[in-house]
């Protein structure tokens, strides 16, 4: 077949439509010695509450974990910026011996009275697991001298994948949940749960149901602030974006405060309308809220329609492929990459699950490769044989992307440019479009071939 | 104002950084293995610090950055990392077929106190390391040093495990550049084979980390120095070490272990330091300088005499890595500029302090040093005492962009902008365009604070 070897405990996690009966296994530790594109516990937890902008996150570790998050996605806040700031514990020799607990404590004193924050998050991270601090009682020393919320974060790397950070991160956030007045909710309101606001689109999210007469109480974590999830439980319904992230949220939501959930996805027109439609749908009590909702769809729709169809016709035809963290935003790029008229020919993700896969797989048309937890030489082999003209990814997959000659479009959270919403789908088109159509790719001939000289690219 | 949060008024802070100036050593040994042939990093450790490394050093050179690891589990926290090493070793070698692997630690290995050599000892004898193929390591914990250990750990780990004497002393001269880019090793290089000098230059990451696009992914790049040139500078007649922070330790090394008697310079970063580096490579070499670099040497004089007035008196800060910074403060000071804020976040040791106070002794300003340092005291100095240029990475642009003040990029990392690996700083020519980026700073905020009557057309 190819001169790429795969490794036989590998090739359970990959699977090519139509080959064989459907079988993807997924949800496992990467191997050892894999060029995995994943990353670890902590990252997960990071990426969950880092966008809670006027609480205070303190890294407790070695420099390197709180220099890499310093700043580096694209979560904006309309107020406070306290997130985008980097501390450090910065752990030393003397303290992975002797343990870092006064250090912590001293570090949080030093930072609560020069901040002033409405909450702090202490993450762990890997080192703290094994020298054993006890974090927990740092922090439950440290919220009583200063009366405000110090939340510990179990995220040491190790202990699991991003997954299970996205899992310790709401475990500190539900601690909140509960602890404010509710006074002033409406019954018709909800929260927005898994939206990060990246590039402002839980900015524009809220807009539209705000327009449709729903109160918004609490956006977790996007644009966030500490006493709006304090007072979150007071909200009808929750709205779970997302596989992973936030739907522990919505689970201790519902067992504690008995708020029902629903899941969306505000990607791509039909998403984001239907995102609309089922919450309007759950206070159907209100018929205005229906009527509302149709008149704002139509307007949005019908304002980036003729762009999208002038856009489609550069686009038709051309063959994507998607690999992006979790599988939930996978689902969304499909249909909307089928809008623009592009088919897609491989698709992965980090963090998917077996029925994530299995819908995947219902998605796609026959010969499409569907991979968990892929590695940059399969990522190019099968690039290259399906000839792909657009790589939809992360950081760390654009040069790859760039050297083969093809498009790029980031999906991940280091972008300033809202792809979510009506308006987000035209800016994801116009992107695509840009990058796909760039003149840069005709002098890339090599790339045409590629598909025949496989055994050259392996070095 | 992103950087509202920092007050004014400097507290001595003693058990948190905030703002860090350094980053974690394995990303520095990662960077130094990848200017090896042929090699794939690997990270001892759980999965999340490796896929930091990559990223970041990817949006720094926005080239595709491969490395590998160990993906720790709890098991393996507990137990050691024995198993998950040479399993990794074992499908490295299966699966991507690299000529050597370089083991780095991260604080979780280092902490649990894995012992490589003996771990990587087992892998050969058990098979796992086929013929002709190499695994070296460094020890690289985060909670001592900074990035800039990590790099003088892997580079002198290049010359203790490969590093022969024949007995026979070559002529040739061995360069090590220091943690640098690969437009500054490339440029290094030049000067001394215009010099007629034959070299090996360890590490190398011109062609690896700003390769051209080919069409292909290649996961394995053309540059980079081979195995073979390693064993040799084992024989060559000296070392140029370059830096003493992140050079030094291997020249040593070598000099211990083959008897290659070596110098330790500053980083070339101006004239007087260039003219150093030039006279040390001719008396090494027993070569004469040729009129082709007098030439360069001959324009850069005359440009600083041409331009001198508009640098005169100048106040700048700069934050960076150690040898970068004393080099360039050097330079400066050379330039009848005025350094008055000065700060590496790396620990460095007294006697490099002494030498960065000795290298500002004729500044007639109160000059603040410190050693190391964090961003957030960077920019209380500013704003206690403002400046007429900031020179450091990408996160000094909230600072510049705060106080409003120039800034000029220089160092580690810049995300935001080009130039840095193409472009180099180093040599005659370098020192050229970094006066370039100094005087376009300084000037373009000249023209745009005159005045319509002071506006001048001819500088
Ligand atoms: S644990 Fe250590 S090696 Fe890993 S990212 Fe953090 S500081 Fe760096
Ligand atoms: S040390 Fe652990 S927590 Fe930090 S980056 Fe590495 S894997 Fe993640």
């Amino acid at each position: 077949m190819s001169a790429i070897p795969i490794l036989e405990a590998r090739k359970a996690q990959i699977h090519q439509k139509g080959a064989e009966p459907f079988d993807i296994t997924c949800g496992k530790h990467s191997l050892a010695g894999s060029v995995s594109q994943r990353a670890c516990v902590f990252c997960g937890s990071r990426v969950v509450l880092y966008p809670i902008a006027d609480a205070l996150h303190l890294i407790h570790g070695p420099i390197g974990c709180a220099a890499y998050t310093w700043d580096i996605r694209g979560a904006l806040s309309s107020g406070p910026q306290l997130h985008r700031l980097s501390f450090s514990t910065d752990l030393r020799e003397k303290d992975v011996i002797f343990g870092g607990e006064k250090k912590l404590a001293a570090a949080l004193d030093e930072l609560i009275d020069a901040y002033r924050p409405k909450a702090a998050f202490v993450y762990s991270t890997c080192i703290v697991g094994i020298i054993g601090d006890d974090v927990a009682a740092v922090c439950r020393k440290l919220a009583q001298d200063k009366g405000i919320p110090v939340l510990p974060v179990h995220s040491e790397g190790f202990k699991g994948t991003k997954k299970d950070g996205y899992k310790a991160a709401c475990d500190a956030l539900f601690r909140l949940v509960g602890t404010g007045s509710t006074e002033g909710i409406s019954p018709l309101s909800i929260n927005i749960l898994g939206e990060f606001n990246i590039g402002g689109e839980a900015w524009m999210i809220r807009k539209y149901y705000e327009e449709m007469g729903i109160q918004v109480v609490s956006i977790m974590t996007g644009d966030g602030r500490v006493d709006d999830v304090a007072r979150s439980h007071g909200a009808s319904l929750n709205v779970v974006q997302c596989s992973g992230a936030l739907t522990f949220m919505a689970d201790m939501m519902k067992e504690t405060y008995g708020i029902p959930y629903i899941r969306a996805s505000y990607f791509g027109i039909d998403d984001m309308a239907k995102a609309l439609y089922d919450v309007a749908a759950h206070f159907s009590t209100q018929p205005t809220v229906m009527e509302t909702t149709r008149r704002i769809v139509r307007r949005e729709v019908s304002a980036i329609m003729p762009e999208l169809y002038r856009l489609k016709g550069d686009l038709s035809g051309k063959r994507a492929a998607i690999y992006v963290g979790g599988a939930f935003k996978a689902f969304s790029l499909i249909k909307a990459l089928r809008y623009l008229g592009m088919a897609v020919v491989l698709v992965g993700s980090q963090t998917g699950s077996k029925a994530d896969y299995a819908t995947l797989q219902e998605m796609c048309n026959a010969g499409t490769v569907i991979l968990d937890d892929a590695n940059p030489l399969e990522l190019s082999k099968y690039i290259i044989e399906k000839r792909a003209d657009l790589f939809i990814g992360g950081v760390k997959e654009r040069p790859i992307a760039f050297k083969m000659g093809i498009g790029f479009c980031d999906h991940n959270h280091e972008r300033k440019i809202p792809l979510a919403g009506f308006e987000g789908m035209l800016h994801f088109a116009r992107e695509v479009h840009a990058s796909v159509t760039s003149p840069v790719w005709q002098f890339a001939p090599a790339r045409k071939l590629a598909g025949h000289r496989e055994e050259e690219f392996r070095a | 104002m992103l950087l509202r949060h920092t007050p004014t008024e400097i507290k001595e802070r003693s058990a948190l950084t905030v703002n860090p100036a350094k980053t974690c050593q394995p990303i520095g040994a990662m960077y130094a293995a990848l200017g090896v042939h042929g090699c794939l990093p690997h990270s001892h450790g759980s999965q999340g610090c490796y896929a930091y490394h990559r990223s970041a050093l990817t949006r720094h050179f926005k080239e595709p950055v491969v490395a590998a690891t160990s993906a720790f589990t709890e098991g393996a926290s507990v137990f050691g990392g024995q198993a998950n090493l040479v399993q990794a070793i074992d499908n490295i070698f299966t699966v991507y077929n690299p000529e050597v692997i370089a083991v780095h630690t991260t604080c979780l290995s280092e902490t649990i106190g894995d012992d490589v050599p003996q771990i990587v000892a087992k892998a050969k004898a058990d098979g796992k390391v086929p013929e002709g193929k190499y695994v070296f390591h460094a020890n690289t914990p985060s909670y001592v040093g900074s990035h800039v250990t990590g790099f003088a750990n892997m580079t002198k780990a290049m010359v203790e495990y490969f590093a022969e004497a024949n007995g026979l002393k070559s002529k040739t001269i061995n360069l090590i550049p220091g943690y640098v880019e690969p437009a500054d090793m490339a440029e290094i290089r030049r000067l001394a084979t215009v010099m007629g000098i034959t070299t090996i230059m360890f590490p190398d990451t011109a062609k690896v980390l700003n390769g051209p696009l080919t069409g292909k992914y290649k996961m394995f790049p053309e540059g980079g120095v081979t195995i073979n040139e390693l064993q040799k500078c084992g024989s060559s007649a000296g070392t140029v070490a370059l830096g003493r922070i992140a050079s030094m330790p291997a020249a040593r090394a070598l000099d211990a272990k083959c008897k290659v008697p070596c110098q330790i310079l500053d980083l070339p970063i101006g004239l007087t330091a260039t003219d150093a580096f030039v006279d040390t490579l001719r008396q090494t070499a027993g070569v004469s300088v040729p009129d082709a670099i007098n030439l360069e040497r001959g324009q850069l004089v005359d440009t600083i005499s041409d331009w001198h007035q508009y640098l005169y008196g100048k106040r700048v800060a700069i934050v960076g890595d150690p040898d970068q910074v004393l080099a360039l403060t050097r330079f400066l000071v050379g330039l009848d500029m005025r350094p008055v804020h000065i700060i590496t976040g790396s620990p460095s040791g007294k006697k490099y302090e002494k030498s960065l106070r000795d290298a500002v002794a004729r500044v007639p300003d109160a000059v603040n040093i410190r050693v190391p340092g964090d961003m957030l005291l960077f920019h209380q100095w500013l704003k206690n005492n403002p400046v007429d240029l900031i020179i450091g990475n990408t996160y000094a642009k909230y600072i510049a962009k705060d106080e409003d003040i120039p800034l000029v990029r220089y160092g580690f990392p810049i995300y935001d902008r080009m130039g840095h690996s193409y472009f180099s700083t180093m040599g005659y020519r370098g020192a050229l365009r970094l006066m370039e980026k100094i005087l376009d700073a300084i000037l373009d905020r000249k023209d745009r604070d005159a005045d319509d009557i002071t506006m001048e057309l001819v500088m």
